[in-house]
C-alpha cells in the first residue's frame, strides 16, 4: 500500500476577486476515506477542485509528496491523482466499455492501442463496480445509479492511489447512495485508495468517513474523526441548524436529528 | 473467471474496431470509385484504358488535355478539399459537442471567404497569398467568436449563437464587396462563392496535398486527446490533458484546413457540416472518426460534383448540390435539437 503525503498549505483560492478559500491548511490522511462537509457556498467544492488542480491557488500550495502539484507534469500527476467531477459529460452515443477505457488516457501514448495492462485495468474497474455485463450498453440508456457506477469505474481504470469525488451521490436515490458509498469503501479497504469526497448528507458522511473536514466561509472550522467533528455546537456553527446528536443505531457513528420550528415534541 | 470476462471485453473492443476498419475500407472504395468516375466521364467518355495510358504519361490526342488538364485537377482538388472540410467540420463538432458547431455554420468559413473575396476582387491576388490571408481571417473570426461568447467557454450554445450571428454579418460583408467590385469579376466571384470545382488547376494541388496530409496526421495523432476533451473541461484536466493547448492546436489545425480549401474552391456548402455526423453514424460513436470524416467529405464533394455536372441539362457548381442536400438536414437537426431541448 503506497502512502502519499497530500496537503494544502495556506491555500487561498478565488475568482473575480472574490475569495472563496481563506488560507486553508489541510492534510489528507493517507489510505483513508475523508469527507468534506459544509453549507452551500462554503468552499468545499472549491477546496476539492484546488486539490485536483482544476483551480489555481492564488497563494499557498497544494503539495503532493513534498512537490508542488503545479510543478508536476499534468499527465504524470493523473497517474496518482484522479477526480470524478460533479457533472462529467457523456459523449453522445458512447458505449460503457469505450468510456471506461478513456480513463486509461494518462497511461497511454499517442501511437499505441490498448495494451494488455489497459484491458486488465478496465476489466478490473468494471468488476469492482459490478457493471461487467453493462460493458456493451450505451451510456445514454443507463439509469442514474448505473451511470454513476460507470463514471467511478472510469476513475478506477485510471488506477490512481488518490481519488477525489465531488458529490458522487447527489442525483441518486437513497438506495444507490448507500450502494455507491459501500463500493467506495470496498475500494478503500481492498486497494488502500485514499478517497476524498464532498458529501451533502451529514449522517452518511459520519458513517462512511474515517476523517472529516468541516468548512465555513472558506475556513476550516473542525477536523478529525466523525465522533470528534459532529457535535451539536459544530452543526449550529457550520450549518446554523439546531439539532441533537444521537448514535447511529447501525454503525454507532454520530447521527444528527435536526430541530425545526415545527413537530418538536419535547425540549431535548 | 477474469480471463473469460477479459476476453469478452477484448472481443467487444475488437468487434467495434473491426466495424470501423470495414466501414473505412468501404468509404475508401467509394471515394476511389467516384474519383475514377470523375476521370472517365465528361464531354467525351473515355475508356479505362485510355485514362490509364494518359495517367502514365502517354500522349493521346484530345484525351491528354481533357483528362490531364481538366478532369484530373478537378478530381484531385475535389478529393482534397472534401477531405479538408470533412476533417475540419468533424473536429469542430467534436470539440464543441454540437453538430451545429461546424465552421461553415458558425462563420469561420465565411471569415475565410471574406478575406479570399477581398484578395481576389479588390487586390487581384491569387495563389498562396490568398490562402494565407484566408487562414489569418479564419483564425481571427474564431478568436472573435471565442471572445464574444464569454471568456473561458469555447463550448456550449452561446458560442454557436454568436457564430451564427457572425456568419450573417460576414455574409453581408461579402455582398458589400460584390457590389463594390468590377462587374466583370462578379460572375466569377459568385461562382467561386457558391463553391465550384470549375476553376480547378493543377498548380493548386501540391499546396492542398501538404495541408491535408500534414494537418490530417496531426489530427490523427490527437484523436485520443480529442476524445478526452469531449468529457468536459474538468474531467479532461483530471486525466492530465492540457485542455487549453489541445483546443488551440485542434482549432488552428481545423481553420488551416478550412482556409486553404476555401481559398481554392470557395466554401462548398455544408460539406464540413455533414461529413462528421455521417462518419460517426457509420463507424459508431466512440471510435476515432478523423479518417472516416475525411473520406465522407471527399465522397460528398465528388459525388455532388458528378451530379452537378451530369444529372441535369444545366451544369451546376458542386456547392449548389451539397447545399440542396445539406439544408434539409440542417432543418431536421434544428427541429430534433429543439425537441430534446439542446442548444
Amino acid at each position: 500500500m503506497i502512502q502519499h503525503e497530500y496537503q494544502a498549505k495556506a491555500v487561498v483560492t478565488g475568482y473575480d476577486k472574490k475569495i472563496i478559500l481563506n488560507g486553508i491548511d489541510v492534510t489528507i490522511p493517507s489510505n483513508k476515506i475523508s469527507v468534506i462537509i459544509g453549507a452551500n457556498a462554503c468552499g468545499k467544492s472549491t477546496l476539492l477542485k484546488t486539490f485536483a488542480r482544476l483551480m489555481k491557488a492564488s497563494s499557498g500550495d497544494i503539495v503532493l509528496d513534498q512537490k508542488k502539484i503545479s510543478s508536476i507534469p499534468s499527465k504524470q500527476l493523473a497517474k496518482v491523482l484522479g477526480l470524478l467531477p460533479q457533472t462529467p459529460i457523456v459523449p453522445e452515443g458512447i458505449k460503457v466499455a469505450d468510456l471506461v477505457m478513456r480513463g486509461r488516457f494518462p497511461h497511454q501514448t499517442a501511437f499505441k492501442g490498448m495494451t494488455k495492462k489497459d484491458f486488465d485495468a478496465v476489466e478490473e474497474a468494471l468488476q469492482i463496480m459490478g457493471i461487467t455485463e453493462l460493458a456493451d450498453r450505451h451510456v445514454d440508456e443507463l439509469s442514474g445509479g448505473q451511470r454513476q457506477r460507470v463514471w467511478i469505474a472510469m476513475a478506477l481504470a485510471q488506477q490512481t492511489d488518490i481519488l477525489l469525488l465531488d458529490e458522487p451521490t447527489t442525483y441518486l436515490d437513497i438506495t444507490h447512495q448507500v450502494e455507491i458509498l459501500d463500493l467506495l469503501t470496498d475500494l478503500n479497504r481492498k486497494r488502500g485508495t485514499t478517497i476524498v469526497m464532498v458529501l451533502h448528507d451529514i449522517n452518511l458522511s459520519a458513517r462512511y468517513a474515517d476523517y472529516m473536514f468541516a468548512l465555513k466561509n472558506g475556513n476550516l472550522v473542525s477536523e478529525g474523526a466523525p465522533e470528534e467533528v459532529i457535535t451539536e455546537e459544530l452543526i449550529k456553527n457550520v450549518f446554523d441548524l439546531a439539532c441533537t446528536v444521537i448514535k447511529d443505531p447501525i454503525s454507532g457513528t454520530p447521527f444528527i436529528v435536526p430541530k425545526g420550528r415545527h413537530h418538536v415534541e419535547k425540549a431535548v | 473467471m477474469i480471463t473469460k470476462e477479459h476476453s469478452f471485453l477484448r472481443e467487444g473492443y475488437s468487434k467495434r474496431r473491426r466495424r470501423m476498419v470495414i466501414v473505412t475500407m468501404g468509404l475508401l472504395l467509394l471515394t476511389l470509385i467516384l474519383s475514377i468516375t470523375m476521370l472517365l466521364y465528361g464531354n467525351t467518355r473515355y475508356s479505362v484504358d485510355t485514362v490509364v495510358h494518359v495517367l502514365l504519361g502517354k500522349d493521346i490526342k484530345g484525351a491528354t488535355f481533357a483528362i490531364g488538364s481538366v478532369r484530373l485537377p478537378r478530381m484531385l482538388i475535389g478529393l482534397l478539399v472534401g477531405m479538408a472540410f470533412g476533417m475540419a467540420g468533424n473536429t469542430f463538432q467534436t470539440i464543441l459537442r454540437n453538430p451545429l458547431a461546424s465552421p461553415d455554420i458558425i462563420g469561420v468559413t465565411s471569415g475565410a471567404s471574406v478575406a479570399a473575396v477581398y484578395c481576389i476582387l479588390m487586390l487581384k491576388l491569387s495563389g498562396n497569398i490568398v490562402s494565407i490571408v484566408s487562414l489569418v481571417a479564419g483564425i481571427a473570426v474564431a478568436i472573435l467568436i471565442y471572445l464574444l461568447s464569454g471568456r473561458g467557454s469555447f463550448s456550449g450554445g452561446r458560442l454557436i449563437l454568436v457564430g451564427i450571428g457572425m456568419q450573417a454579418m460576414l455574409s453581408s460583408v461579402i455582398s458589400f464587396l460584390l457590389l463594390r467590385a468590377n462587374q466583370y469579376d462578379v460572375a466569377g466571384a459568385m461562382r467561386w462563392l457558391s463553391g465550384s470545382l470549375n476553376g480547378a488547376q493543377m498548380k493548386n494541388v501540391p499546396r492542398l496535398v501538404y495541408v491535408v496530409l500534414g494537418i490530417g496526421s496531426i489530427l490523427l495523432i490527437l484523436t485520443r486527446h480529442l476524445h478526452i476533451l469531449e468529457l468536459g473541461e474538468e474531467y479532461a484536466i483530471a486525466l492530465g490533458l492540457n485542455t487549453n493547448q489541445t483546443r488551440v492546436i485542434l482549432i488552428v489545425c481545423s481553420v488551416f484546413l478550412v482556409a486553404f480549401a476555401t481559398a481554392v474552391t470557395g466554401p462548398i456548402a455544408f460539406v464540413a457540416f455533414l461529413a462528421g455526423p455521417i462518419a460517426k453514424k457509420l463507424i459508431g460513436a466512440g471510435n476515432p472518426s478523423v479518417i472516416a470524416a475525411a473520406l465522407v467529405g471527399a465522397s460528398l464533394v465528388l459525388g455532388a460534383d458528378l451530379i452537378g455536372q451530369f444529372a441535369f441539362s444545366t451544369r451546376f457548381p458542386v456547392g449548389v448540390i451539397t447545399g440542396i442536400v445539406g439544408a434539409p438536414y440542417l432543418i431536421i437537426l434544428l427541429i430534433s435539437m429543439n425537441k430534446r431541448g439542446v442548444a
